[in-house]
């Protein structure tokens, strides 16, 4: 029999797939079982977000941050808040930045959960994901405890936080700080060590320094490479400057470091939250400058002045002074950034969100290059995408 | 903090005397106006000089201002990882001039500029890949932009008749509300219902 010729051929990956991790297409060139070019399709989740910000004052906008990246509703939202802040010049009450950097950390944690559990089901394994949903709910529990929603919280306000905490919720978010790491080492027994695990992710997806400064990586998939870059130590904002808090740095650049990484993160993330309530001071969450915030609803029974500012800011909205900004955030997947135009009217005049899954799933054809095709989902699961925020 | 970002503002502007057009610092942050048919020379100067090494390209989008003749902005954010700080470069364009791409110095810009094109209508010479990215197959106009309706032009369903998802103009139930909130209270400047007939009796 003469030499037989094969010829590449094209699959078609999603958009309903289980591995796609929500509604992604990718047009794959396989030659044999080998990855040659991968052609991601995004813009099916596209819901117009940026446009429909535009339409909306600063206070409405606020929760559409939410359905973003809907894994850690709240780190989103932070960085919307940060951005209207900046341009307002608006100072935050201490009691109200801890408890955002405390809900940024409790949404850190419900992120990495369900990443480090679905790459671990994208690689075949089924138990973590039982096992890490039972937590999370535990967490959207906080959630909802604190602003009654388990996931679109829009908690977060220009100015603070929109209400305390309930009493006792301190002592259970304690309670679950010194509970959770024996969830993690239960899962480390399962993952860390398992041959299987490792066979599917040690030196796959392996990224260089060079390629992820150039493909503007952030977050864990930058630090993976041994890049010690974390926004939280490099430009604080709230009181992260205060914590005490180490950044795990991988060393590979591949698939298992990442895993190994969000595992430490969570580790981390405990010590900033039990720092943020030992460090808590008692007193207002959100701002008491009637330009920037609400009145609190008892203040409105009484005071006249105080039923003015709330018609004010829920018809008109607060105003933001011209000005341009680009915020960025440390959000569980990598920097999330928004570039917030203001033209001093009640709404933004523009407000683009540089999400840090777009970013990381534009290097999926040359991570994938030279892979067999099962590895890809075993990629896209490390590269941690929620199609949330890539299509907005 | 804002007078290194100043410096480093008039470093770029001496380095770079031709290109840059202005520089300002804004709440800490540095943004740098330069011509767009050099901007990819000022984003390699970005990138490779040993006081600037802004290695990593965060953002690239576009802004719509209709009333200007230059109606977009398209605006490109840098990061330095080594000094710690962040660029803002802003460049000027209309509908017609195309930009020249990044792609080169950057390849992360491959999708960032992909996008603005969806949605702003900005074009980028050189592109290697301009195709739409966030919209639909097929679709028409550039959402983005603030002369487009929020509402969209086209919706659609699936149609029992021909089994397949259908196309059709938008049809509202109700006329599209916008309210103007902007100071009730400080007079407006439309014509309220029935206050057309009181200003002609004078």
């Amino acid at each position: 029999m003469g030499e037989v010729q094969i010829k590449n051929y094209t699959l078609n990956f999603g958009p309903q797939h289980p591995a796609a991790h929500g509604v992604l297409r990718m047009v794959l060139e396989l030659d044999g079982e080998i990855v040659e070019r991968v052609d991601p399709h995004i813009g099916l989740l596209h819901r117009g977000t940026e446009k429909l910000i535009e339409n909306k004052t600063y206070m409405q906008a606020m929760p559409y941050f939410d359905r973003l990246d809907y894994s850690a509703p709240m780190a989103q939202e932070h960085a919307f808040v940060l951005a209207a802040e900046k341009l307002i010049g608006c100072e935050v009450p201490r009691r109200g930045q801890f408890i955002r950097v405390l809900y940024a950390e409790i949404s850190r944690l419900m992120n990495h959960l369900m990443n480090v559990c679905a790459q671990a089901m994208d690689v075949g394994a089924t138990t973590p994901m039982l096992w890490g949903f039972v937590e999370r709910e535990t967490l959207m529990e906080f959630y909802e405890r604190v602003c009654g929603a388990r996931m679109h919280a829009a908690y977060f306000r220009v100015g603070g936080v929109h209400q305390d905490m309930p009493a006792g919720l301190a002592d259970d978010i304690r309670t679950f700080i010194k509970s959770f790491p024996q969830v993690l080492d239960d899962i480390e027994t399962l993952l860390t060590e398992n041959r299987i695990f490792k066979q599917r992710n040690v030196n796959i997806g392996v990224v260089t320094q060079e390629e992820a400064m150039a493909w503007g990586f952030s977050g864990v998939m930058l630090r993976s490479t041994g890049l010690p870059w974390d926004i939280r130590k490099a430009q604080p904002y709230d009181v992260y400057g205060e914590l005490d808090f180490d950044v795990p740095v991988g060393l590979n650049g591949d698939c298992f470091d990442r895993y190994l990484q969000r595992l430490e993160e969570m580790r981390q993330s405990l010590k900033i939250m039990e720092q943020c309530l030992d460090k808590m001071p008692e007193g207002p969450v959100l701002s008491e400058d009637p330009k920037v915030a609400p009145p609190r609803r008892s203040d409105m029974k009484t005071s006249m002045e105080a039923l003015i500012n709330h018609f004010k800011h829920y018809t008109e909205g607060v105003r933001v002074p011209a000005g341009e900004t680009y915020t960025a955030i440390e959000a569980p997947k990598g920097e999330l950034g928004v570039y917030l135009v203001a033209d001093g009217s009640s709404k933004p005049y523009r407000c683009k969100v540089r999400a840090p899954g777009f970013a990381h799933l534009q290097g999926m054809d040359f991570l994938t290059k030279g892979h067999m095709l099962a590895d890809a989902s075993a990629i896209l699961g490390s590269l941690d995408i929620v199609f949330g925020e890539v299509d907005r | 903090m804002e007078n290194a970002l100043k410096e480093l503002g008039d470093h770029i502007a001496t380095e770079l005397s031709s290109e840059v057009i202005s520089t300002v610092v804004e709440h800490n942050e540095l943004f740098v106006e330069v011509r767009a048919d050099v901007v990819d020379r000022v984003l390699v100067f970005l990138r490779d000089d040993s006081t600037c090494k802004c290695q990593i390209l965060c953002d690239v989008c576009g802004v719509d201002y209709p009333e200007r003749p230059q109606r977009f902005d398209v605006v490109y954010n840098l990061l330095s990882l080594k000094h710690n700080h962040r660029i803002t470069v802003k460049v000027k364009t209309d509908a017609r001039t195309p930009v020249p791409t990044v792609v080169p110095v950057f390849p992360a810009a491959n999708w960032f500029e992909r996008e603005a094109w969806d949605m702003y209508g900005i074009m980028f010479a050189g592109h290697p890949d301009l195709r739409r990215m966030l919209t639909d197959y097929g679709f028409e106009g550039h959402p983005l932009r603030k002369d487009f309706p929020l509402t969209g032009y086209v919706e659609m369903r699936y149609s029992e008749d021909e089994k397949r998802v259908v196309y059709e103009p938008v049809s509202l139930v109700q006329e599209f509300r916008k309210f103007d909130f902007q100071s009730p209270w400080e007079g407006t400047d439309y014509v309220l219902p029935g206050d057309e007939k009181a200003t002609e009796q004078g």
